[in-house]
């Protein structure tokens, strides 16, 4: 008597079961797909440059002179890697001690007051279009600069002020929750043993989150490297590598948006911005293994 | 570790895939059907009664100097025919040729002429629609001390043989060059009819593309020199003297000022029914004496000469 009862109740179980599993399955396939076809897609395009147009691989990584319309053509691209490698990383360097001192100053010293109103103040410079750093970076920092060092303003210098700011609510919130999850008994055995609030921080605090700490602020290089818009408005973009820090720079992003919409589809331009498109990518692939490894890092 | 090898893999096939799968690519995108050709299905016999019977929809996609007029008159366009919507997009004069040479839309605006951007026989395919004139002058900060320029004296600017304003009679000011990309369509007219040549990405040159930030940085720069179309001239910059002629509306109509260049719309052969209404709106009165004048363009009708692609002008 009271199997079937039982059977008769475990039916929409098994039904809502099958439901939810097929719905998130086609989620995830959908998910893939997106994923798949956006690289196939940059993929097919970027190294139709070398199948198609036979530019050689070695000379568009190491080249140093860009000029699709000259006769004839050259790609060297070595002078955008160069200026996305420097803003990004002179970015991380400017953004990674002010926001880990903000978390510090968060987590350790006012957390009533700090979790309160800074991180929240902090978190809302994620939610600023790009755009309006780019003009306030065009509006402020660039003046600026032009006044106070010598050359024209814009630059990689510039670029990586703007980006400094745009990465540091990444930079800011992963090390708050790291701080956070810190164990009690870590710093209160620290404490006991009669060390100070600031020895505590830097010899107990600092340590154990550094590798958190790391994947912020790769996750951080990873945003400002493949930021455009604010950067392109900044930096000058001369395709050249730059002999001070105050000179017009590119970055391959920069490249990218400044001349994608004027070429023509299928054309060697066209591929060769598709090639730099390529790049980005593999680094950004590069960027997400580096978290995934520190991540890794840091349950043991 | 697995998870992360196998994750590897499939991107590094994925790349693979695609580098092998070249050729397969293109006829994949032709074969798919042009999308926007609605306009003669939904024509019926409505020659002989105009405008009002008018329905369906275009595209219009490319040059974005040439998008406010656009938008501007297909607005009018469609407050007078309520069953036409037309649609109309910036990205570039590239993406515009290309994409009305592919059948993706139906008008492809273009700073410059299709064939330099095209191959050959695509371009022959195309039918060029010029519906304004854009006049261009180079423009200074207001306190290098000079105003006008020759065409060898631009050229000696835009190539680094120059490179401080007192060797052109100006103040000693270094000269700070904010060009365009060179993919650009401003950049290829100012290249072509005011320099004569192709001018060098040098180092240490600014590149922007949007008319606004070149003169804010042209205005804001000591030394500085760009280009800029008729439209966007004001106060914060100098306007310079080509040869002596001063960059005004009616010297670049009567062809004694030579920088400038067409706006074009293109189709893919003869227009539709739908397009060919379209655009000899915006060749007509009501849009060539009122928004195209109050946009900053010279209206095509206006001009006294006339240039084909060669640069070859004729009155």
């Amino acid at each position: 008597m009271a199997q079937p009862l039982e059977k008769q109740q475990a039916k929409p179980h098994l039904a809502e079961e099958w439901v939810g599993r097929i719905y998130t399955l086609l989620c995830i396939a959908f998910l893939i797909l997106t994923i798949v076809s956006i690289v196939y897609f940059v993929a097919s395009k970027g190294l139709s440059t070398f199948f198609v147009n036979h530019v050689n691989v070695i000379d568009l990584l190491t080249g140093l002179k860009w000029a699709p319309d000259g006769e004839p053509a050259v790609f060297g691209a070595l002078p955008f890697i160069f200026g996305s490698f420097s803003t990004s990383l002179l970015a991380a360097a400017i953004a990674a001690p002010l926001g880990f001192c903000a978390s510090v100053f968060m987590v350790e010293i006012a957390p009533g007051f700090g979790r309160k109103y800074l991180q929240p103040v902090i978190e809302l410079l994620a939610g600023i279009p790009s755009v309006v750093y780019g003009f306030v970076g065009l509006s402020v920092v660039v003046p600026f600069f032009r006044d106070v060092f010598p050359g024209q303003g814009v630059g990689i210098a510039a670029g990586a002020v703007v980006l400094s700011i745009m990465i540091l609510p990444t930079i800011t919130t992963i090390a708050t929750d790291a701080l956070a999850a810190l164990p009690k008994g870590l710093k209160e055995g620290s404490f006991a043993l009669g060390a100070t609030r600031w020895q505590t921080i830097y010899r107990i605090v600092l340590p154990t989150t550094l590798p958190a700490l790391m994947t912020g602020i790769v996750l951080g290089i990873a945003r400002a490297f493949g930021e455009a818009l604010a950067v392109q408005m900044v930096i000058g973009n001369a395709p050249h590598i730059p002999r001070s820090l105050f000179e017009s720079a590119s970055t391959l992003t920069s490249a990218i948006t400044l001349s994608m919409g004027n070429t023509a589809m299928g054309s060697v331009a066209n591929n060769a911005l598709w090639s730099l498109a390529l790049i980005l990518m593999m680094m950004t692939f590069v960027f997400v293994f580096i978290v995934r490894w520190l991540e890794r890092r840091s349950k043991l | 570790m697995k998870k992360t090898a196998l994750l590897l893999m499939v991107m590094v096939l994925t790349v693979v895939l695609a580098a092998c799968g070249q050729n397969n690519n293109n006829s994949g995108g032709a074969s798919s059907p042009a999308p926007e050709s609605s306009a003669p299905a939904s024509t019926t016999p409505a020659s002989e009664s105009p405008a009002a019977e008018l329905s369906g929809s275009l595209l219009a996609t490319g040059s974005s100097a040439l998008l406010p007029l656009v938008e501007q008159a297909s607005k009018k366009f469609m407050d007078g025919n309520k069953g036409v919507s037309i649609q109309v997009q910036a990205g570039g004069s590239g993406t515009g040729l290309t994409q009305v040479s592919e059948g993706q839309s139906d008008i492809g605006n273009s700073d410059v002429f299709a064939e330099e951007k095209l191959d050959a026989d695509k371009a022959a395919e195309l039918v060029d629609h010029q519906v304004a004139v854009v006049g261009m002058a180079a423009v200074v900060h207001p306190e290098v001390g000079v105003d006008n320029l020759t065409k060898q004296q631009l050229v000696d600017i835009f190539t680094g043989k120059v490179t401080n304003w007192k060797d052109l009679g100006g103040s000693d000011q270094k000269i700070q060059i904010i060009n365009r990309p060179s993919s650009s369509g401003t950049r290829a007219t100012f290249e072509k009819y005011a320099l004569g040549q192709k001018s060098e990405d040098l180092q240490g040159s600014i590149q922007e593309d949007s008319s606004g930030t070149v003169r804010k940085l042209v205005g804001e720069t000591p030394g500085a020199i760009g280009y800029l179309a008729l439209s966007y001239l004001d106060e914060s910059i100098k306007v310079l003297k080509y040869e002596g002629v001063e960059a005004t509306v009616d010297n670049v109509a009567n062809g004694t000022y030579p920088v400038w260049a067409y706006e074009h719309m293109y189709t893919k052969g003869e227009p539709s029914e739908l397009a060919k209404a379209f655009l000899d709106f915006m060749l007509s009165d009501e849009i060539q004496n009122a928004d195209v004048v109050e946009l900053g363009y010279i209206p095509a009708s206006q001009m006294q000469v006339k240039r084909d692609v060669n640069g070859t002008i004729t009155k």
